[in-house]
C-alpha cells in the first residue's frame, strides 16, 4: 500500500505541489537564517579561526570579547612564558589604526602584529609574496579582499587593486606592501594588514601598555584550561583556551546585539509560515480522500496501515520539501561564498533543520490520522 | 475476545450452507429523542450459492443491514454470523483483516481512487491481503480483462464511462475471491443496458457453491437476476419471495 500512499500523493499534481512549496519554504527560511547566523557569529571570532595555532589566548583579565582591546605591558610576557606547562608564548597585536590612501582618502585598517622573531599569528594562507618578507623594512601583507575593495588605488583611468610595491601611509608612517593574503572573514569590513609586532606598536599611537594578546601553546598533554586557570591564577591576567574565548566572544554578541532576534525572528516566520501552508494543504488532502481511506478500511486496511500511508506521504512530502529548501539554502551559500555573504552550513545545523521539518511533517500528519483513525469503516456506504 | 485464529475458513455443516445468519438484529443510531431504530429485528439467512436482493423505500434500513452483514457497522442487539464467525466478538484488527480477505464491496458511489489507473485500484484488495505489487497488479488486469478492459487497464477514472467505471468497481470486489460480495444500489447511476450486463457479470463471476452476494437496489429491471427478494420496510422485512414478477406488478 506504500505505492498506493505515494501514488494518491502525486496524483494531486496541485496540492503536492503546494504541500512541498510549503516545506521546501519553511526549510530554506530555517537553514538560510540560521546559516547566515551562525556565519555571522562565526566572523565574531575569525581571528581565532585563523590562529588555530594558539592554545590559550591571555589578556587583560576586563577584556570580554576578541575585539573588545585593553593593552598590557610587554614585560607579562615573560611572566607567561615563565608558567609551568607553557611550551611557547608569543606577542600578538591586534588593533585598528588609519591609513592614507595616495589619493588622499582616509580608510580604516584592523592591524595584526605578530611576532617579530617566529612570525607566529600570520595569516592562514598567502596569496602572493612570502610571510618571511615582513621582515623587509616597512613591510605590510594585505588581506585580498581588502585590497580590491576598500584599498584600491585611484589612477586616471580609474580604481585598481592594491600590488605589491604599493606604499600606504598607516599613521603617518610609510608602508611597503609585500604580499597578499587570504583571512576568514571577520565581523568588520574593514581591511586586515598583517606586520611585525614591533612594527605594529611604532605605528599605533604611543601609550604606556601595548600589548592585547599573548598566544600560548601548551606543552604536550597539558590540559588547555586547566593551563589557563594556572596562567590566570600566577599572573592575575586574563586567560582562556581557545574554545572558551570563542564561546565568550559569541555570547557577547549573543547578549549584547539583536543578531540572534533578527534571524530567530526570520527561522521561526519560516518554520510557523511552512507548517501553516504545509499543515493546511496536507490537511486538506487528506480530508479530499478521506473517503478513500473509509474505502480501504471497509477493504481490510487497518488503522496501522493507514497511519504508515499518511506517515509516509507526510515524510516522504518532507523529505522533498527538506532536501529542495537545504539545497538552496546550501547553493546559495555556495555561489555567494567568496563575497560578504555571512553563510556557515555545519552538519549540526542540517541535522537541526531536518529535525524541525520532521517536527512540522509529524504535526501535519499528526491531525490528518486522528481524522483517518476515528473514521468508521460504514460510512463507505453512505453516498 | 475470541483470537484471529478462533476464525473459521471452513466452517463444517451449517456454514457450508448459510453465508450470513442474521438473528433479531436491530440497529439503533443515536440515543435519547434522537435515537433512529433502523432497524427492529431482522432474522435472515443468505445462502451460499444465491444472489439475494434486498428492496425497499429510500430509508427502510438496506445499507444499514449489509453493513452489518459485512462487518463493516456492529448491530445494536441480537447476532449476525458470516459463515459461522461472530464479527462483533473479535478484536478490531483481526475483524478489519477477515473482513478483507472475506468481504467484496461495490459501493453505490464507487470510490474509485482517481489518481490510481484502473489496474491499481482493482488492485487494492490484493495488496491489503499482502500480495506484492507486481503480482496484484498483474490479478488485477486479469480480472479486468475478464470484464472486456483489457483496453483500459491503464486509464484513470476520470477517462472511462459511467459503465466502465462500475465494472472496475466489481472487478475490485472481485478480484481476491472474497465469499461474500455486497453491493448497494450498484445500477442506480447506470441506463438500463448497462444495468443489465453489469448484474450478468455479478451474477457470473460473484455466485458460486460457497460464495453469495447480496444486492441493495430499488431497480425492479434487475429483480430477475435475484434467486430471492427480501422486501424490507421500516426496519422490518416484510416478506422474501423467489418471484419478482410479483413485486413488479405489486404498484
Ligand atoms: N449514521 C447514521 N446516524 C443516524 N441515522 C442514520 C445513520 N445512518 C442511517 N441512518 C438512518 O437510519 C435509517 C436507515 O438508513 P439506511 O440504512 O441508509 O436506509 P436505506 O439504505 O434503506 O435507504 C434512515 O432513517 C437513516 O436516516
Ligand atoms: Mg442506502
Amino acid at each position: 500500500m506504500n505505492a498506493i500512499a505515494l501514488k494518491m500523493l502525486m496524483g494531486d499534481r496541485a496540492k503536492y505541489v503546494s504541500i512541498i512549496l510549503g516545506l521546501t519554504f519553511a526549510s530554506l527560511l530555517i537553514t538560510q537564517q540560521t546559516g547566515i547566523f551562525l556565519g555571522i557569529m562565526a566572523r565574531t571570532f575569525s581571528t581565532m579561526s585563523d590562529l588555530e595555532i594558539a592554545d590559550i589566548w591571555v589578556m587583560d583579565p576586563m577584556v570580554q570579547y576578541l575585539d573588545d582591546i585593553y593593552g598590557m605591558q610587554d614585560t607579562q610576557l615573560y611572566r607567561v612564558k615563565g608558567v609551568d606547562g607553557v611550551e611557547w608564548a608569543v606577542p600578538f597585536y591586534k588593533g585598528q589604526l588609519r591609513a592614507r590612501l595616495k589619493d588622499g582618502r582616509f580608510q580604516s585598517l584592523v592591524v595584526m602584529g605578530i611576532d617579530d622573531a617566529t612570525l607566529i599569528g600570520g595569516p592562514p594562507r598567502m596569496l602572493e609574496g612570502d610571510l618571511a618578507d615582513l621582515r623587509r623594512t616597512d613591510a605590510i601583507i594585505v588581506d585580498s579582499i581588502g585590497a580590491s575593495t576598500r584599498l584600491t588605488q585611484r589612477e586616471a583611468d580609474g580604481d585598481r587593486p592594491l600590488r605589491i610595491g604599493d606604499i600606504l601611509e598607516i599613521n603617518d608612517n610609510r608602508a611597503t606592501v609585500v604580499g597578499f593574503c587570504l583571512v576568514t572573514r571577520p565581523f568588520s569590513t574593514m581591511p586586515i594588514v598583517y606586520m611585525t609586532y614591533s612594527r605594529a606598536k611604532q605605528y599605533a599611537p604611543q601609550e604606556r601598555k601595548m600589548l592585547p594578546f599573548i598566544l600560548v601553546k601548551a606543552k604536550d598533554g597539558v590540559d588547555h584550561r586547566e593551563l589557563a586557570d594556572r596562567i590566570h591564577a600566577i599572573t592575575g591576567l586574563g586567560a582562556y583556551s581557545t574554545a572558551d574565548f570563542k564561546r565568550l566572544t559569541v555570547g557577547y554578541y549573543l547578549k549584547n546585539t539583536a543578531i540572534p532576534l533578527n534571524f530567530g525572528t526570520s527561522a521561526t516566520l519560516g518554520f510557523l509560515v511552512g507548517t501553516a501552508v504545509a499543515g493546511q494543504t496536507f490537511y486538506n488532502f487528506t480530508l479530499d480522500n478521506l473517503k478513500y481511506f473509509a474505502t480501504f478500511k471497509a477493504m481490510g486496511a487497518t488503522n496501522g496501515v493507514l497511519l504508515r500511508m499518511i506517515l509516509l506521504q507526510a515524510f516522504f512530502v518532507g523529505g522533498t520539501g527538506f532536501g529542495l529548501g537545504a539545497g538552496i539554502a546550501s547553493l546559495i551559500g555556495f555561489v555567494l561564498r567568496k563575497g560578504e555573504f555571512a553563510f556557515w552550513l555545519p552538519w549540526q545545523l542540517l541535522l537541526a533543520s531536518a529535525a524541525a521539518v520532521s517536527l512540522i511533517c509529524l504535526g501535519v500528519a499528526a491531525i490528518s490520522i486522528r481524522k483517518v483513525i476515528r473514521l468508521e469503516a460504514g460510512v463507505v456506504f453512505k453516498g | 475476545m475470541k483470537q484471529a485464529s478462533s476464525l473459521k475458513d471452513n466452517a463444517p455443516d451449517q456454514a457450508q450452507t448459510v453465508a450470513v445468519s442474521c438473528r433479531g438484529i436491530t440497529k439503533v443510531y443515536g440515543s435519547g429523542d434522537n435515537a433512529v431504530h433502523a432497524l427492529r429485528g431482522i432474522d435472515l439467512d443468505v445462502q451460499s450459492g444465491e444472489l439475494l436482493m434486498l428492496v425497499g423505500p429510500s430509508g427502510c434500513g438496506k445499507t444499514t443491514l449489509i453493513s452489518i452483514m459485512a462487518g463493516v457497522l456492529d448491530q445494536t442487539a441480537g447476532q449476525c454470523l458470516l459463515f459461522g464467525n461472530d464479527l462483533s466478538q473479535i478484536a478490531a484488527n483481526a475483524k478489519t483483516a477477515y473482513r478483507g480477505k472475506t468481504v467484496g464491496f461495490v459501493f453505490q458511489s464507487l470510490n474509485l481512487v482517481p489518481m490510481l489507473t484502473a489496474a491499481e485500484n482493482v488492485a487494492i484488495p490484493l495488496l491489503l491481503t499482502g500480495v506484492i505489487w507486481m503480482d496484484a497488479l498483474h490479478h488485477a488486469e486479469e480480472m479486468l480483462s475478464r470484464m472486456g478492459l483489457q483496453d483500459r487497464l491503464h486509464f484513470y477514472p476520470s477517462e472511462l464511462s459511467g459503465g466502465q467505471l462500475q465494472r472496475v468497481a466489481i472487478a475490485r470486489a472481485l478480484v481476491h475471491s472474497p465469499r461474500l460480495i455486497v453491493c448497494d444500489e450498484p445500477t442506480s447511476a447506470l441506463d438500463n443496458v448497462t444495468g443489465q450486463e453489469v448484474l450478468e457479470v455479478v451474477r457470473s463471476l460473484g455466485v458460486a457453491k460457497d460464495r453469495a452476494v447480496v444486492v441493495v437496489t430499488h431497480d425492479a429491471r434487475i429483480y430477475h437476476f435475484a434467486d430471492r427478494i427480501a422486501v424490507m420496510n421500516d426496519g422490518r422485512i416484510e416478506r422474501i419471495t423467489t418471484s419478482p414478477q410479483e413485486l413488479v406488478t405489486v404498484p
